[in-house]
């Protein structure tokens, strides 16, 4: 098996690893869209947002979709994991000077971002995941759990009084902008679709995605951080 | 102009290697830094030392013979040039220059600043040719090709194979060299007969030979004295797409 995975052509890696992060990167969107109605955007947010994540931890066409964004997280970790190791192992011998070639703004430390988001997606998982499938309880809200209406509370608590969690968020996040900044536009260039029309838009792009789930989910936690 | 030097000193491929230290005095700008460095062996060899050994042939930029690793760049800090293009006057008096071999699994080094390119001969031996019979040249207009694609095929198949690109990348991968080589085949009707065929050898082939895979970084599209571009990785991919996904099943 692992054998097999290793000897998988490398094109043929990437570009798993590569649509695996796609397929992320939607789910990114509609994971945002939902939290979003933690903040006052409207006047039945709360219930909207309670509604939404009761439908998403009930729905059994969610809960499917739940196994394949499971398989595309566990997927593009292996196979960044082992691709990484392999580009280790080709170098062989050190430089004495590490390169100074010019290349694009901190695509150099993808595996690095990577891994700190990876440690954030525990973290999370600990605080929301574990409580939804009963696994943690969460003290704050004195109410037996799982029930996802909950979840307003134990964000709106965390954001609120665990000012060391909202920092971690918030930085989790900007690392993530950073990731997806390089990571956006080369899935794309993975998947053979390099045109000299559409590149510099598909860059671009990738930039304004960046940015938008960068402070798309930070803006919660700092909300919560002001308003309480 | 007076400069030092960190030399890679290396006796064989099975030896441990380590920088050794070396001044030259009276360099000239003018000087190529393949003359600095024969300057600099004249001196060895006149103080009864081993000169450095360096691999060079044309000293025009077109062999790809060349390939030093010079203070963090492959053929040193110009642009889109080789080590023999490279002039003494783009260093500064007193300067330290650290100078290395390539450095990838698959490029072992035979000698001093010498590696073993034969990777990419095999690379090209899996796949890289076109199959004609020989005779008699047809007319030279039988087969048409579309200008934009002559002009690409002719950019992609100005690679010299130095090299630059596994040593700069930081993942030491040649899929710069690869996809250079399999576009120039790619890109013209005679090469188009067995695209297929050849995209899966010559990668399957770079796989083997233990170079690493391309991150998207574009340290080898900076480095390359060449200028080939990127977007023939792209062509790469897709073409290998298009072979796993298109070609008939194989007995
Ligand atoms: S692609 Fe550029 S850097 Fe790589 S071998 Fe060809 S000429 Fe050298
Ligand atoms: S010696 Fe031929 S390219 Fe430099």
């Amino acid at each position: 098996m692992i054998n097999s995975t290793l000897s998988i052509p490398s094109i043929t890696k990437k570009i798993i690893l590569a649509v695996a992060g796609l397929f992320l990167i939607c789910f990114l969107l509609v994971h945002l869209g939902i939290n979003l109605f933690l903040l006052p955007i409207h006047k039945d947010h709360e219930e909207i947002f309670t509604e939404a994540a009761h439908f998403m931890g009930t729905n059994l066409f969610i809960k499917a979709f739940e196994i394949v964004l499971f398989a595309a997280f566990i997927v593009h970790i292996i196979f960044a994991i082992i691709l990484q190791l392999q580009n280790w192992k080709a170098r062989g011998h050190a430089y004495k000077v590490f390169t100074k070639s010019k290349t694009s703004f901190l695509s150099k430390y993808i595996i690095y971002s990577g891994l700190l988001i990876f440690l954030f997606l525990l973290l999370h998982f600990y605080q929301f995941y574990f409580i939804k499938l009963g696994w943690v309880s969460y003290p704050v809200t004195k109410i037996p759990l799982p029930q996802d209406e909950h979840f307003y509370s134990i964000a709106k608590y965390l954001f609120t009084n665990d000012f060391i969690y909202s920092i971690l968020y918030i930085v989790a996040f900007i690392i993530l902008g950073i990731h997806l900044n390089h990571a956006f536009q080369s899935a794309f260039q993975t998947l053979g679709l390099n045109h000299s029309k559409y590149t510099p838009f598909i860059k671009a792009l990738g930039t304004v995605y960046a940015f938008f789930i960068a402070i798309g989910y930070s803006i919660i936690p700092i909300y919560f951080m002001i308003f309480g | 102009m007076n400069i030092k030097l960190k030399i890679w000193r290396q006796e064989n491929p099975k030896a441990k290697g380590k920088f050794m230290d070396y001044s030259l005095e009276d360099v000239s700008p003018e000087m190529s830094f393949l003359e600095m460095l024969d300057a600099l062996n004249t001196k060895l060899i006149i103080n009864g030392d081993n000169p450095v050994a360096y691999e060079h042939d044309c000293r025009e930029g077109i062999c790809g013979c060349c390939s030093l690793y010079i203070n963090g760049h492959p053929h040193g800090k110009g642009e889109r040039t080789t080590t023999c293009e490279l002039h003494m006057r783009s260093f500064t008096d007193g300067e330290t220059i650290v100078v290395e071999p390539w450095r990838a699994k698959a490029f072992p080094v035979i000698k001093d600043l010498i590696v073993d390119r034969n990777a990419f001969d095999k690379i090209m031996a899996a796949g890289g040719f076109i199959s004609v019979n020989t005779g008699s040249a047809q007319d030279s207009n039988a087969i048409l090709v579309n200008k934009e694609h002559a002009d690409e095929a002719f950019d992609s198949a100005s690679c010299i194979g130095c090299g630059a690109c596994v040593a700069a990348c930081k993942n030491a991968s040649a899929m710069l060299f690869v996809s250079a080589k399999i576009s120039q085949f790619a890109l013209l009707e005679q090469g188009k007969i067995e695209g297929m065929q050849r995209v899966q050898k010559m990668v399957s082939k770079m796989d083997e030979l233990g170079f690493g895979n391309c991150t998207n970084t574009y340290a080898c599209e900076a480095e390359c004295p060449k200028g080939i571009k990127v977007t023939n990785i792209a062509r790469m991919n897709r073409q290998f797409i298009a072979a796993k996904v298109g070609s008939q099943k194989q007995d």
